[in-house]
């Protein structure tokens, strides 16, 4: 391979915790010869907040706000999920409404955290631009969200039973002329991105997951999609009324290099877009009548049982298991971070390349180090 | 696709000795195996082309001390999934509070070398076999195991101030003047 002409002196490297392109506080040990990676360790647990410990020491509505915490980039994702393992656990219906404005939020959410991902993904790899337009785009989002519940990034949205506001007068047209300006800054970015020379070289033949390894490693999300299986828990699992949708998983199709390519992940998450944008005009054309507030419990206390529940964030499977001893606090609260398991496929992918291609590998993972240190 | 009964049916054919006991009566059936045998059990599981467990969606470790009704235990639990088969199974391994020690399936699912450090390193859960079992989410020096009910936050970590500051209502029950009453503070 013609990478073994950049061999030279071996060195221990240490990359981050610090490094902007580390996407939180990540470190990575790299073992150099000259230009050329011969092993990747990573270092992890420097954003750790106990929150299992934390879980365990406060009522169940009182976790949702730390379960915000983990995935700060989609918070809203991150507690659907959490509130509806807990109300598996009490066998709680929510009415249609709620549902619907869960599916509404989450789909926004996941709108703005690829916005994120691929914005810093182009700057990583040395395109500032796209990082721009992304933002002021994610900013739209973030302020619809602020006008819903006030916050703009941690949002405690998700209740148990309900969701802590019913969309203000005028959100759902505001909305609408979000995804109506949004829509073309979608193929914007093929143009910009996509298809640029620079970044298809920087992307396309670097970091291949294949499916074997992605299985083995349970990756998820888009990074599965990315090694062209189309496994996505709303279609497959659904919640929240997913079934009721029409949607599209996109997955990788290796149409620049093989399979599984860091552009095929990103790829990914710029179709992953479009069908959002589906999802929400038809959450929006639908949105039943009902009181958000309705099947909200006085007290939230499960019976003794335990539960298992998955739902599809942006980064992939988000898993919460529950154990519950028949109190008003959670006995055990364990958190499957879909970004802890692809990291730990980072050295398989990494080794043997090159140390500029660890920065593509990283950013089209599309990690957060707040959930996976949790 | 294959019911939790047919599974643990298989299971029960061919480890009869090594099964414990199940539930099917829960909202997730689960089967509990005997520790040695977990890794050969774990292999079956993923081998077998009628089950074909190819993902590990979650490994768990649960501290039952303090429990008001289970008796007092370590326990691994594995969450495995079939996306051949699209079918699921909750499998248990129940250990001692003292010495606990497993046999890792490091060599089945590779996923399962991080999810084991994570529980070796909150729970003191040895995994016998274990590639490099270090400390993963804890600095390698960190004492005791954060998620037993019985751990005891240390005072200090090389030095520095560990444990947190009392929160205000706290300071305020036990008495002290915080100067934050308006009607007081003239």
């Amino acid at each position: 391979m013609q990478v073994e002409a950049y061999a030279g002196e071996e060195m221990v490297l240490n990359m981050g915790p610090q490094h902007p392109s580390t996407h939180g506080v990540l470190r990575l040990e790299l073992e150099t010869d000259g230009e050329i990676v011969r092993n990747v360790i990573p270092h992890i647990g420097y954003l750790h907040r106990c929150f299992e410990k934390h879980a365990e020491n406060i009522d169940y509505p009182g976790v949702i706000p730390f379960c915000d915490r983990m995935d700060y980039i989609a918070s809203m994702n991150n507690s659907l999920g959490y509130a509806l393992a807990v109300e598996k656990l009490m066998g709680l219906e929510v009415n249609e409404r709620v549902k619907t404005l869960r599916v509404l939020m989450a789909e926004l959410n996941r709108i703005a955290s690829h916005l994120l991902s691929i914005g810093t993904y182009a700057m990583d790899i040395g395109s500032f631009t796209p990082f721009l337009h992304c933002f002021r785009e994610r900013e739209k989002v973030l302020d619809l969200f602020e006008w819903l519940c006030g916050a703009r990034l941690l949002y405690n949205y998700n209740w148990v039973g309900g969701v802590s506001h019913d969309i203000p007068e005028g959100f759902e047209a505001k909305t609408r002329e979000f995804m109506t300006q949004f829509e073309p800054v979608i193929a914007e970015m093929d143009k910009l991105l996509s298809y640029n020379k620079i970044f298809l070289e920087r992307t396309a033949d670097v970091g291949i997951i294949s499916e074997e390894q992605a299985l083995s490693h349970n990756v998820t999300g888009p990074n599965l999609r990315g090694s062209g299986i189309a496994w996505d828990l709303r279609k497959e699992e659904p919640y929240c009324g997913y079934e009721t949708y029409e949607f599209e998983v996109p997955v990788g199709l290796g149409e620049h290099g093989p399979l599984g390519s860091c552009w095929d992940r990103y790829y990914v998450r710029i179709r992953e877009m479009e069908q959002s944008l589906g999802l929400i005009r038809q959450a929006l054309d639908r949105l039943p009548e009902g009181d958000v507030h309705e099947h909200i419990p006085r007290r939230v206390r499960p019976a003794k049982s335990e539960v298992y529940d998955r739902t599809e964030t942006p980064r992939g499977e988000l898993g919460y298991y529950l154990v519950s001893d028949g109190g008003l606090i959670p006995f055990r609260v364990k958190v499957k971070s879909p970004c802890f398991t692809v990291l730990s496929l980072l050295p398989a992918i990494a080794k043997g390349g090159m140390v500029a291609d660890i920065i593509a590998i990283i950013g089209s993972i599309d990690i957060v180090m707040g959930e996976i240190d949790r | 696709m294959k019911q939790a009964s047919e599974i643990l049916q298989t299971l029960q054919e061919q480890f009869p000795d090594q099964i414990a006991k199940s539930s099917q009566e829960c909202l997730q059936p689960f089967v509990v195996v005997a520790p040695g045998a977990v890794a050969e059990i774990c292999a079956f599981l993923k081998n077998d082309p009628a089950l074909a467990f190819d993902t590990l969606m979650c490994l768990s470790g649960v501290d039952y001390k303090g429990s008001k009704t289970e008796p007092e235990r370590l326990e691994v639990v594995y969450h495995l999934f079939s996306m051949r088969h699209r079918h699921k199974m909750v499998l248990k391994v129940e250990l001692p509070r003292e010495d606990p020690a497993l046999p890792t399936v490091e060599a089945v699912w590779a996923i399962a070398n991080w999810h084991e450090r994570e529980v070796y390193d909150m729970y003191g859960i040895h995994f016998d076999g274990h590639s490099d079992l270090r400390r993963i989410l804890c600095p390698d020096d960190w004492v005791d195991y954060p998620l037993r009910k019985d751990y005891v936050q240390p005072e200090t970590y090389r030095g520095m101030p560990a444990a947190a500051d009392k929160q205000f209502a706290e300071r305020a029950q036990e008495g002290e003047d915080l100067g934050t009453d308006p009607y007081q503070a003239g």
